[in-house]
């Protein structure tokens, strides 16, 4: 770890200004990702602005109906509250998939978002590594790569986005609430926030420096069967190999994201149509153009299993 | 004390402590946060420095040139002492890998610098800031094409074994397998990573550290640093798990010892998370192909296992074929091992090494046997049972009921309910039951103890017998207080110290049995010192409720102490029993597993276990051993597999983030049966040791049982859904 400067800010305006003083700045929330790879020198911030401090933690109803989630709401009160078990049931199903309870009760919603891959290579320093070090080349590929991503994908980086969270929050259609240095806000898509490798595996989100995630908004709730279902090796404490947050509607139709797959929560709007034609049909569109490597390859035929079952819940 | 007839009658026959289900008497140190492991012994009038080491980031070549004056000038640094600075050392006698000196790099994540500075964060971060410039050669890190060109080992390793003509037998067999399986490496994946604290007093060191073994850590430690052994004081009296990866010295404990010399101050190092993996030691990956021929009644005439693995040069081979040697009969056998040389880290012993893996391939091979033959596989077992080493049958198993726990389990565990592979079924379940015979030997080492009766009547046994969380201190305790007849909270037990009398340690599972037996013959030394000085006949004493009693005479132990106290110490020593008789534990390992029918996801539902394993000790502490094995063993099972990146050589998931070992919501309930038994040949205790048979046989009574679920048979470990999937019923 190296050593850095550290503040409190007191407000997200200010969260967002002192990240425009200090370049080589980076927020702390839970910290339940940023210490370990600051320890490993993964992440080497010269300056953590703690905004632990700011509020941002309310769950509230918007006026169009929806939800807004501020961004230092932890996982665990997420989880539990009452308007997301009742409406948006794949969130907090999601939610409980993901991590342990010492974590959830400190990871926040904005910081779930901003987790970083787990792909081995990333981890080790020694390894290189385009998401770590740009330009340096990817190890991953052709190396140890059953955890790794099959589509969305490039020559320059396989990595996956390790979120059940974000998963559950691409399906339900979410907006990422933000505020810039200059004061300016916006709102992100859920689709467009988390970027696709390409040369740049480095850039993984539309974030700008500094700019500041203050609520994640979801929109009115849709009704339908809600169900996350998370594949891994070990029962629980693990990161998906394969996930499947869907909703489905009495009559078939619905809306399917898929985690463990690619570099951010995968969602493709035409398969959404498929559903009511089966698994096959759907994950065939979801899926298409998918690059496996000989160790992931069961990750395809892996979501068509999955997201049959899912189907087949839905409709008992 | 010399062990060299079968046990008759004595004092621990008496079971008023031995045997008793007593807590662990150092329980409530570890529950209340008071036990100090090593990094954990902190004087608070000592300035202790911290020491981070730098790991070899190539597998194989060697080191032309490092620069660490980045690193000498970080703030708060001390020292920086480098591979090249220290040249080649000499390596310690159980070492395979250099461990530090020198320019050569034998494997990833072998240590070339230690920094040491005022604290932890700042000795870390100057570590990364020292430049290493390497000189990198090919090496080779795949097993399955090194195999190719593996070759008999040297005769200091197990040879081939043969006994009739395997080949004529196995080709004319009315029912024959030829079958090949495959294990991975495997890491010890210990709660406490290795840990060392290093202080120099003039010529003469003190080492706290982790260590199984400390006579063999303090021989290779000074081996090491080149200096003699009686100037090192080696203390390890806590240690957080260990499993045979802290049976050898580690770099640790080096560069504790050189930070320590060169900044002029106790120096800290643990091992970081990744260095576990490929800085030390692990089990090594086999390929095992096993031929078994059979009558049609089930009777095995031919049985063949060869095993192939992988090490750095004057590595050990993975003895997988040991127990074949000896578990089934059958007139005409073969064994065979074959090592290939890799360039990975050092392969070597991991609880039930040989057996575990060895297991892992044969009991698979024995359930398909059954299958083909017809026979229900437990029955299959007992048709093939051996009563005599099947190699050298004029020589007996001491004791062996093979037979009594499979029947025992098969009954409890409601074996007649299994139904024909991928035919039970609930909801998205498919239901199976394994079974597979645990087998693993009752091995010996010398073990001395040192006991004291202190004038206050309390009995004080000092050996340097280590207890890695198996339960020592308390079994000792209670050998201590049934030889001395006193109750067990009259016992003080204090181990791990170099100071006190050279113990068999803890490895092999012979750590309980060798261990209480140098306690008994301690207490007979004592017992005798007791008699002597109140001038009774040794022979008649007894020693009672905290009393000595001959015949109408009576004596408090405290006033028999004196105010002086007495002392009595010796080390037991083996005869040949083991030799003369085949000594073994023996069990059944009975799983209920269910499978995702779309997913293919293993989950355990119930596990069984029922033990023939001598004299059990302690029921809790045996308990905890076996359910602690029988846990690993679903890990082997379903999950464990250090990973090869076989271009760059190194094991790719070095955290327990990528190396997953089950967690609680992975482990059903367990439970485990000891059969009532005694053995009259493997000590004056007549225990034999429990700690590595709970994992013998347990992944392959899991693998079996994910056939019977699923009809889909899976020899390559581990048996992760995207084997299975593939075979599986298809369900969009």
């Amino acid at each position: 770890m190296k050593s850095f400067t550290y503040e409190r800010a007191s407000t997200a305006e200010a969260a967002a200004q002192a990240a425009a003083k200090n370049s080589g700045a980076k927020f702390i929330a839970g910290g339940t990702n940023l210490l370990d790879l600051m320890k490993l020198e993964i992440e080497t911030p010269q300056h953590l602005i703690d905004v632990n401090g700011i509020g941002l933690d309310r769950i509230e109803a918007t006026p169009e109906g929806g939800l807004r989630i501020g961004a230092l709401v932890r996982n665990t009160d997420l989880a539990a509250n009452e308007t997301v078990r009742r409406d948006y049931g794949l969130l907090s199903r999601a939610l409980v998939a993901g991590a342990s309870g010492q974590l959830r009760n400190k990871a926040t919603t904005a910081g779930n978002l901003l987790q970083r891959t787990r792909c081995p290579y990333f981890y080790d320093p020694n390894q290189p590594c385009n998401k770590r070090q740009a330009g340096s080349g990817c190890s991953a590929i052709g190396g140890v790569t059953r955890q790794l991503g099959v589509i969305g994908t490039s020559d320059a980086c396989i990595a996956t986005h390790p979120s059940d969270m974000a998963v559950a929050m691409r399906a339900l259609d979410a907006e990422v609430e933000t505020v810039k240095s200059d004061g300016s806000t916006r709102s992100i898509p859920i689709a467009n926030f988390h970027r696709l490798p390409g040369d740049t595996p480095h850039v993984e989100t539309a974030l700008e420096d500094g700019e500041f995630i203050t609520a994640v908004v979801l929109p009115k709730p849709v009704g339908g069967k809600h169900i996350y279902r998370k594949v891994r090796d070990r029962a629980s404490y693990a990161f998906a190999l394969v996930s499947i947050a869907a909703v489905i509607q009495a009559d078939g139709r619905g809306r399917v994201a898929v985690g463990g797959v690619a570099p951010r929560p995968w969602r493709v709007e035409e398969a959404d149509a498929e559903l009511t034609k089966g698994a096959r049909a759907t994950s065939g569109i979801l899926l298409d153009g998918a690059r496996p490597t000989d160790d992931n390859r069961f990750k395809i035929d892996l979501v068509e299993r999955t997201l049959g079952a899912v189907i087949a819940e839905a409709k008992g | 004390m010399q062990f060299d007839t079968p046990a008759t009658t004595n004092p621990i026959d008496r079971m008023k402590v031995v045997g008793k289900p007593i807590h662990r008497i150092d329980g409530q140190l570890k529950t209340t946060g008071r036990a100090k492991y090593a990094y954990e012994w902190h004087d608070a009038d000592i300035a202790y420095a911290y020491g981070y080491p730098v790991g070899s980031a190539i597998a194989k070549g060697r080191i032309t040139s490092m620069d660490t004056s980045a690193a000498k000038a970080a703030p708060g640094v001390l020292a920086v002492v480098t591979t090249l600075d220290v040249g080649d050392l000499k390596k310690g006698q159980f070492n395979t890998a250099n461990l530090f000196g020198g320019s050569q790099i034998q494997h990833y994540h072998q240590a070339v610098a230690v920094v040491v500075a005022e604290t932890f964060e700042q000795a870390r971060s100057a570590a990364s800031l020292i430049k290493v410039d390497y000189a990198e050669e090919k090496g080779f890190f795949d097993l399955e094409v090194a195999a190719e060109k593996a070759v008999k080992p040297d005769e200091s390793q197990e040879p081939d074994s043969a006994v009739g003509d395997f080949d004529a037998a196995f080709r004319t067999a009315p029912v024959t397998l030829d079958a090949r399986y495959a294990t991975p490496d495997q890491s010890h994946a210990m709660m406490e990573p290795h840990a060392s604290i290093a202080a120099w007093n003039g010529d003469e060191v003190t080492l706290w550290t982790s260590s199984q073994m400390i006579d063999w850590w303090r021989g290779d430690f000074a081996q090491t640093l080149g200096i003699e052994k009686d100037k090192v004081h080696l203390m390890s009296p806590f240690i957080g798990g260990g499993f045979g990866g802290k049976l050898f010295l580690r770099v640790d404990a080096v560069l504790a010892a050189f930070g320590a010399k060169a900044c002029g101050r106790p120096v800290k190092v643990a091992l970081p998370r990744p260095f576990i993996a490929n800085n030390t030691t692990h089990r090594p990956a086999t390929l095992q192909r096993i031929r078994i021929g059979a009558q049609r009644d089930g009777k095995i005439t031919a049985i063949g296992h060869e095993s192939w693995s992988g090490n750095l040069p004057d590595g050990s081979l993975e003895t997988a074929v040991m127990q074949t040697r000896l578990l089934y009969a059958g007139e005409n056998r073969m064994t065979a091992m074959r090592l290939a040389a890799l360039d990975l880290p050092e392969g070597n012993a991991m609880r039930a090494p040989g057996e575990a893996p060895g297991l892992m391939a044969l009991e698979i091979a024995i359930d398909e046997m059954a299958e083909k033959l017809g026979i229900d596989p437990i029955e299959f077992r007992i048709i093939n049972d051996t009563q005599v080493d099947p190699e050298n049958p004029e020589r007996p198993f001491s004791h062996r009921d093979l037979i009594g726990c499979l029947k025992l389990g098969a009954e409890r565990f409601g074996w007649d309910s299994r139904k024909a592979p991928a035919t039970r079924r609930e909801g998205n379940w498919m239901i199976g039951l394994g079974v597979a015979a645990a087998f693993r030997n009752n091995l010996v080492l010398p073990s001395g103890a040192r006991v004291r009766l202190g004038s206050d009547g309390i009995v004080t046994v000092e050996t340097d017998m280590t207890d890695i969380g198996t339960g020592s201190y308390t079994i000792i305790a209670q050998t201590a207080a049934e030889m001395m007849g006193v109750d067990v909270d009259r016992v003080a037990v204090q181990l791990g110290d170099s100071r006190f009398p050279v113990s068999a340690g803890s490895g092999g599972q012979f750590g309980a049995n060798s261990s209480t037996s140098g306690v008994y013959a301690a207490c007979i030394k004592l017992r005798e010192a007791v008699a002597r000085k109140l001038g009774f006949n040794s022979a008649d004493v007894i020693f009672e409720d905290g009393n000595v009693r001959s015949g109408n005479r009576t004596v408090p132990l405290a006033e028999a102490a004196g105010v002086d106290g007495l002392v009595g110490e010796d080390t037991m020593t083996w005869g040949d029993l083991t030799e003369t008789h085949q000594q073994s534990t023996f069990g059944g390992h009975f799983v209920e597993v269910g499978v995702d029918v779309v997913t293919g996801e293993t989950r355990i539902f119930r596990m069984l276990a029922v033990c023939a394993a001598g004299r059990i000790l302690n029921p809790i502490t045996a308990r905890s051993q076996m359910i602690g094995a029988m846990t690993m063993g679903v890990g082997g099972a379903l999950l464990e597999e250090l990973s090869v990146d076989t271009r760059r050589g190194f094991f790719v998931n070095h955290d327990l983030a990528g190396y997953e070992i089950p967690v609680h919501a992975d482990i059903p309930h367990q439970e485990v049966i000891f059969l009532d038994e005694t053995d009259p040949y493997s000590s004056p205790m007549k225990a034999k040791g429990v700690g590595e048979l709970g994992l013998c046989g347990v992944a392959a009574a899991i693998a079996n049982a994910i056939y019977n679920a699923t009809g889909v048979r899976v020899r390559d470990y581990p048996i992760t859904l995207d084997k299975l999937i593939g075979g599986l019923p298809d369900v969009a």
